[in-house]
């Protein structure tokens, strides 16, 4: 499994990476989501991309909007990952196409579940808590 | 730091009477984890703090003790399974065996701060035809858990944990920092105080009980009281859910296994126990939950308010 995690922080890109890598997956990443679109357009192909809201260049709202026109990225399965948590807004990225959402801050066993609600926890992974 | 032989002895009985849960050699590491929050606030270390008990035993203190030591997180829908089969097989069979389904009457027991009962409401929301009433008794030993679950309010981390967010949209509104469950959904849902080896709550008899992750703290004696009480609360035909790693299989014979996709449901086939062995029944319980406690303790003694993790 092959996942793009893009946003402009890079702390947040490598706990969002080392979250996704102990699942399993290959992970890449994209500061913005034009450099996200150059990368899918210049032929990688990812299952999952992890989208942060607020981005220069390109947000991520709109990178879900240019991925879901694009009938060749079909298969990939958005999951915004941000702190933006006003209904309406959760309202939006659905609509603009974005299968999940996770709000800033998460721990790793809530990205697990979300992964798991969309059949995307390729290896089992020991459920965390106090034991 | 390890823990005292006799703090691990002393808290270990402690949580058995109030809770009927064993702690077995080798939790050591889950008393000293779950206690030393309350050790630091305050200033000493476990032993001290559980020496400090003993010496003067509070009952809040206690209590605080025995929910520290049986109150887990939980999630929203957790593990998936269980509530697919709700709708996709439960649903379908209770209607093909009833002919229509008027009336759907669900116990969420050992619910903590709601997300089973509220999990529960979503999908049957989605399931059921108009025509159908739908209440979900929800009930735990913890009354702070249950003025939680009653509020319906729940932090931004709990929204996180295993919400789909099209259900969050449709179900949820924010609430200042807080997200905040619709009336529509707190309104079929009662939460009442209840101890599992009490005479079921009312709001039955039941066509569907969840049960998860509790009786697996528990011996044998003990799962199979519980396991009779709610077959008596059941309606004949109706469905046990329980917990991944839990069966009544060689503790009560009044259930069949069916397979649920990938779920296993329990089907309420037999008569209760108690019906044939009053005395035998009576007897396994006195003997294996012992009452030191006051009347007004006693009631809130036995069964966690815990969900998920096995320490």
């Amino acid at each position: 499994m092959r996942a793009l995690v893009i946003d402009d922080s890079r702390t947040m890109r490598r706990i969002v990476r080392a979250t996704l890598a102990a699942f399993g997956y290959e992970v890449h990443e994209a500061e913005h989501g034009q450099a996200a679109l150059d990368l899918l357009e210049g032929g990688l192909e990812v299952d999952l991309a992890c989208v942060d809201w607020n981005m220069p260049v390109l947000d991520g709202l709109q990178f879900v909007t240019r991925v879901r026109a694009n009938p060749l990225w079909r298969a990939v399965t958005l999951v915004m990952v941000t702190t933006e948590s006003e209904h309406s807004q959760i309202v939006r990225a659905l609509a603009a196409g974005a299968h999940e959402y996770v709000i800033k801050p998460f721990t790793a066993d809530a990205l697990r579940e979300k992964l798991e609600l969309l059949g995307l926890v390729p290896e089992p992974v020991a459920a965390g808590g106090v034991a | 730091m390890t823990l005292a032989a006799d703090t691990f002895a002393y808290v270990a009985d402690l949580v058995r009477q109030r809770s009927a849960i064993s702690l077995e050699p080798g939790k050591e590491y889950l008393v000293e984890s779950r206690l030393a929050p309350l050790a630091r606030e305050r200033g000493m270390d476990v032993d001290a703090y559980v020496r400090a008990l003993r010496a003067q035993p509070r009952e809040t203190e206690l209590m605080g003790v025995v929910e520290a030591l049986t109150t887990n997180e939980t999630s929203w829908f957790r593990d998936q399974t269980p509530f697919m089969a709700l709708s996709q097989h439960v649903v379908p069979a209770l209607r093909a065996h009833l002919g229509r389904l008027d009336s759907l009457r669900v116990w969420s027991a050992a619910c903590s701060t709601g997300q089973e009962p509220y999990s529960i409401a979503m999908v049957l929301e989605g399931t059921l035809d108009a025509g159908t009433a739908l209440s979900i008794t929800a009930t735990d030993l913890s009354e702070q858990v249950l003025a939680r679950a009653r509020a319906g309010t729940y932090t931004q981390l709990e929204i996180n944990r295993g919400l789909p967010a099209p259900m969050l949209v449709r179900h949820f509104q924010r609430a200042g920092a807080h997200w905040q469950v619709s009336d529509p959904l707190r309104k079929v849902v009662t939460f009442r105080r209840h101890n599992l080896l009490d005479p079921a709550p009312a709001g039955g008899p039941f066509d569907v009980v969840f049960l998860r992750n509790v009786l697996i703290y528990f011996d044998l004696a003990v799962k199979r009281a519980v396991l009779d009480r709610v077959l008596r609360a059941m309606r004949p035909g109706g469905y046990l859910v329980l917990g991944a790693a839990e069966t009544t299989l060689g503790v009560h014979d009044g259930f069949e296994r069916v397979e649920a996709g990938r779920a296993c449901l329990h089907r309420a086939i037999g008569r209760p126990l108690t019906a044939t062995l009053p005395t035998e029944t009576a007897r396994r319980l006195a003997g294996t939950i012992p009452h030191p406690l006051s009347a007004a303790d006693r009631t809130r003694a036995a069964v966690p308010t815990f969900r998920g993790v096995a320490p």
